[in-house]
């Protein structure tokens, strides 16, 4: 393709770029690169392809793209910590305006009002959902929010311990362990109940002392079941003046006791479910909330958008809160360099939210809780397999074992794909003890024929064993 | 002139109806819900929601109509010249979006059976070797979800090398210009680094001989942006690259000004070891008001065993996901980076081949010259270290003068500039430059828009001393007038969510 002229670059054209460098004072662009030593200036293409036209374009990643397979190619229950959720097609529309889409950082509030209106509705609304005071307007995901809560909670207790659940999601505990690493926060695991999984509270008054400065669960768990403990968690925390840190599953929180109401001091977790596809991972939408202590808020990481008034008092309006916690003010003391964060997955998710309201976020969490135990039900008829593994209540995860039907889950799952259905999460490997267990999710999205179909077939593989 | 639409649009929380829904959920069948039971007795006691939650009961007709409403409160790339300096607000290609929304990427989960995501790994896999190739780094990580995410990653990487060396003690100080962007010195002290700060010589450029004074063998690397934050090329940098690398240092490239430099010289053949890269920048992506952006980070070869896992491989036939380093620092965020705005990245550089991708660079710093040339003589502003040198994809003025002769700062320029239907620049920043205005037209606006710029910033100026008023009270053109951001910040007026704002009102009362 011709270089110059091109779509995108409308200066490219080569009579503007004479009329350009005349007014400049220069014969050719080359001068404005004179500065750059001979010996570094490229002198042969690079190795990437010819451009393309926008049709070659579109029909070359179309056609790469069809070697995925897709839910609508097979029903999928896979969750653990990127869920399959249905988008509304408003909050498609609408971050695809192109005012939100390519705006950058509301730097100035005046002029970007709708942008942070909306951020200042997801932290409100997000606040609501968790029974906190106050919320950022997002982190990257929920792994390097707990990695910054366990920073935040450091500082604030000048303490350099935290205690976690023996069992999370390795994403996240691999994480935490490379934010923690620096400042010198050691981990330490809390053991749960061989029973029903729930943390093992003797374990965790063994473990806490005054040298914790956080302890951090997780409800619903990794392996999807409620943790029940939580007012004597809380309790325990805070007897021992740490911060009671809690991760959770925003879908669960129309139907189960926001974490605010059992005293939690800061609450993270994952946002995508509500409003934002799974794109293979990413962007995720981390959730960071505290309460309105100003001793943890001046403490939080990331952007929060404030309501505020005009300078002559006559207006209302909206503006980034609190900048000098953050790196372009306070640089080394920063309390975090995050700085562009997942704004347009928060606004998809204000607009969900709004969408939903208290009585569908109610029902969300009620559809996911009876089509999940739905699904288990099935499950746990089947012989030689265990589901869940745990005796407590599940909300939209569950483990599936399979250690009585002697076959592993790679073995299993390798069948039920013959059969055009994914399974769950093989967690035979990173949690061995386990044994050979999935974590299986079902949704909304998950119709109940897909669900009976999903036991059929695992029915007749493992029967043909 | 320009007008912003002010819809004095309500919060939220103060629109709709109790009863009204905005969505139907699927239905749970009777059947289902019989062999189930009644939810209650599934949810234990003391773990079930009683309260009531505070959220807004609005049709699907006033959600869109409340969002679409803020929309138009904001101003975008697609809205006119946004120059932003260090952020290169570029064109974001429709195009780019169609194939992000498609479901055969939106809808596959990251856990997957590989075989069934061979088409999205394959992308993600070429992507790596084209940024390699690009910067000229030797293998490419696309996990971070931004910029400061890549360097955050960048450090950590520092640190991993210099512990594999024996070294993890000792070298614990990592060296930034003056001149550096705050994310720089911010991400090396969330590595566990002490920060020291450089000095700029009377050119703009890193000081030679305090950076000979500054390195020891304490020091862990250098982290630099090149053309730096004035937009001036490090002409030096053979003599940086050979202070630090003797001094037993790495040098970290900070990719926010890539774009100048792409197909015209490459970081990693510079001496830089590791580089990252603002693929919501330089490769077209949009920023979102915030973000989703991302930030990859390209490393030479003996850092590599270092990256997080996993790694996309490729054995001829099928592309897989390699877990198994046992030198891996691990991960710094869940999955696999944000695969939705590295498609778009991907489509971009397909959209332009080598030869476009350089065009992009070169009338990027046309754009910006030409900008500079329009704007140099203005009376009030100044064009601090060395005015006649050209300048690479931005140019930064400063204000000084005009704000003692007339008492309109760079602050009052960059609102008033707002009520042109114009963005600002970025402001105070580097902080180097006093009253700094920093400008970056990047290759997106046609001459008319940055003519129409430099006309917009000559008669501010004239403004500044004739009618200083009428900046000073600007910006009265947007949705809003200015607003008072202490009061946002300060604790006993701030109200960062509705609940807040809600008890502090009864509080007040």
């Amino acid at each position: 393709m011709d270089r110059h002229n091109h779509p995108y670059i409308p200066n490219s054209q080569p009579e503007i770029k004479k009329e350009m460098m005349q007014e400049i004072g220069i014969k050719s662009i080359d001068e404005l690169y004179a500065d750059i030593p001979e010996k570094y200036c490229l002198k042969k293409p690079l190795n990437i392809p010819e451009a393309l036209s926008e049709f070659e374009v579109k029909r070359h990643v179309e056609t790469l793209l069809s070697k995925n397979k897709t839910y609508n190619d097979m029903p999928v229950f896979l969750g653990a910590g990127c869920w399959p959720h249905y988008v509304p097609a408003v909050v498609k529309e609408i971050v695809q305006r192109s005012e939100f889409l390519t705006a950058y950082t509301p730097y100035q509030p005046e002029i970007s009002q709708g942008m942070l209106q909306a951020l200042f509705e997801y932290q409100s609304m997000i606040c609501e959902l968790t029974s906190m005071d106050v919320a950022n307007c997002s982190m990257y995901d929920w792994a390097s929010a707990l990695g910054e809560a366990a920073r935040m909670a450091a500082r604030i207790t000048g303490r350099r311990e935290i205690l976690i659940p023996k069992i999370i999601h390795p994403e996240r505990a691999a994480t935490l362990h490379v934010y923690a690493e620096p400042p010198g926060i050691m981990i330490e695991q809390v053991a749960y109940e061989r029973e029903n999984g729930q943390i093992n509270l003797e374990d965790l008054k063994n473990k806490i002392s005054d040298k914790t400065a956080a302890v951090y669960i997780e409800n619903p768990s990794y392996l999807g079941f409620i943790e029940t403990q939580v007012d004597e968690i809380s309790e325990e925390a805070h007897a021992h003046g740490a911060l009671f840190i809690l991760g959770v599953d925003p879908t669960s929180l129309g139907i189960l006791k926001p974490p605010g109401e059992y005293d939690a001091d800061i609450v993270i977790g994952e946002a995508q479910p509500l409003g934002n596809a799974m794109n293979f991972g990413g962007p995720l939408l981390g959730i960071f909330a505290c309460r309105g202590d100003m001793n943890l808020i001046r403490q939080m990481p990331g952007r929060i958008i404030g309501l505020t008034t005009t300078m002559d008092g006559g207006g209302q309006g909206f503006c980034m809160a609190l900048q000098t916690r953050e790196q372009h003010i306070r640089r080394e003391r920063a309390t975090s360099n995050i700085c562009s964060n997942e704004a347009l997955c928060a606004v998809a998710s204000a607009v969900y939210m709004a969408l939903l309201g208290p009585q569908g976020l109610r029902e969300l969490g009620e559809t996911i809780m009876y089509k999940a135990n739905y699904a288990m039900r099935l499950i746990s008829e089947i012989d030689g397999v265990k589901a869940p593994i745990f005796k407590s209540a599940h909300f939209k995860e569950f483990t599936v074992n399979f250690d009585g039907a002697g076959l592993s889950v790679k073995e299993v799952h390798k069948k039920l794909l013959q059969h055009k259905i994914h399974g769950g999460k093989d967690i035979s490997k990173e949690v061995p003890e386990l044994g050979q267990t999935a974590i299986y999710c079902v949704t909304e999205v998950h119709s109940k024929e897909e669900i009976e179909r999903l036991a059929e077939v695992l029915k007749e593989v493992l029967a043909g064993r | 002139m320009f007008k912003q639409a002010n819809w004095n649009e309500p919060v939220i929380f103060n629109l709709g109806r109790n009863g009204r829904r905005g969505h139907v959920l699927p239905k749970v069948e009777e059947e289902v819900k019989n062999i189930v039971g009644i939810l209650n007795t599934l949810i234990p006691n003391n773990m079930r929601r009683t309260s009531q939650f505070r959220l807004p009961e609005l049709s699907e007709v006033e959600v869109a109509r409340h969002f679409m409403r803020l929309s138009e409160m904001n101003y975008g790339v697609d809205s006119g010249l946004y120059p932003l300096g260090s952020c290169t607000m570029k064109y974001n290609p429709k195009i780019n979006e169609e194939l992000a929304s498609l479901p055969t990427i939106s809808l596959v989960h990251p856990y997957q059976d590989e075989s069934t995501v061979q088409g999205i790994l394959e992308i993600l896999y070429r992507l790596e070797r084209w940024l390699a190739e690009i910067t000229g780094t030797c293998e490419v990580c696309l996990h971070p979800a931004a910029g400061a995410h890549g360097e955050f990653l960048g450090t950590l990487l520092m640190r991993a090398y210099h512990k594999f060396n024996g070294e993890g003690e000792r070298r614990s100080e990592v060296i930034v210009p003056d001149s550096a962007h705050g994310t720089n010195p911010a991400s090396a002290a969330m590595a566990g680094f002490n920060v020291v700060v450089v000095p700029s010589d009377d050119e703009g450029c890193v000081s030679l001989g305090a950076l000979k004074a500054a390195v020891s063998e304490r020091t862990a690397g250098l982290m630099l942006t090149n053309p730096n934050t004035l937009g001036i090329f490090e002409r030096n940098i053979d003599e940086i690259a050979r202070i630090v690398h003797e001094a037993g240092g790495l040098l970290y490239y900070d990719g926010a000004n890539l774009n100048p430099i792409l197909g015209k010289a490459r970081p990693g053949d510079m001496g830089f070891d590791i580089v990252h890269i603002n693929i919501h920048k330089t490769f077209s992506t949009p920023h979102g008001g915030g973000g989703p952006g991302a930030g990859p980070v390209g490393v030479s070869e003996e850092l590599a065993k270092f990256l997080p896992v996993p790694r996309i491989l490729f054995d001829g036939a099928c592309y897989r996901l390699d877990y198994d380093r046992s030198h891996s620092i691990g991960k710094i965020r869940s999955f696999y980076g944000n695969t939705a705005v590295l498609l778009k990245a991907y489509a971009y550089i397909l959209s332009l081949g080598f030869e476009g991708l350089k065009e992009a660079a070169e009338v990027s710093v046309l754009n910006a010259n030409y900008l500079m040339k329009k704007l140099r003589g203005i009376r009030g502003l100044t064009l601090p270290y060395n005015s006649e040198k050209p300048r690479k994809h931005e140019c930064v003025f400063s204000a000084k003068a005009l704000k003692n002769e007339t008492g309109v700062s760079a602050l009052n320029i960059a609102k008033r500039l707002l009520d042109y239907g114009l963005h600002a620049p970025t402001t105070y920043f580097p902080l180097i430059v006093d009253e700094a205005l920093m400008i970056e037209p990047t290759e997106t606006f046609e001459k008319e828009e940055l003519d129409r710029f430099a006309e917009a910033m000559r008669k501010i100026c004239e403004e500044a001393y004739t009618t200083p008023e009428t900046v000073l009270k600007a910006p009265c053109n947007t949705a809003v007038s200015r607003l008072d951001e202490v009061k946002a910040s300060h604790p006993r007026t701030m109200a960062l969510s509705w609940r807040m704002y809600l008890k502090r009102n009864k509080q007040n009362l």
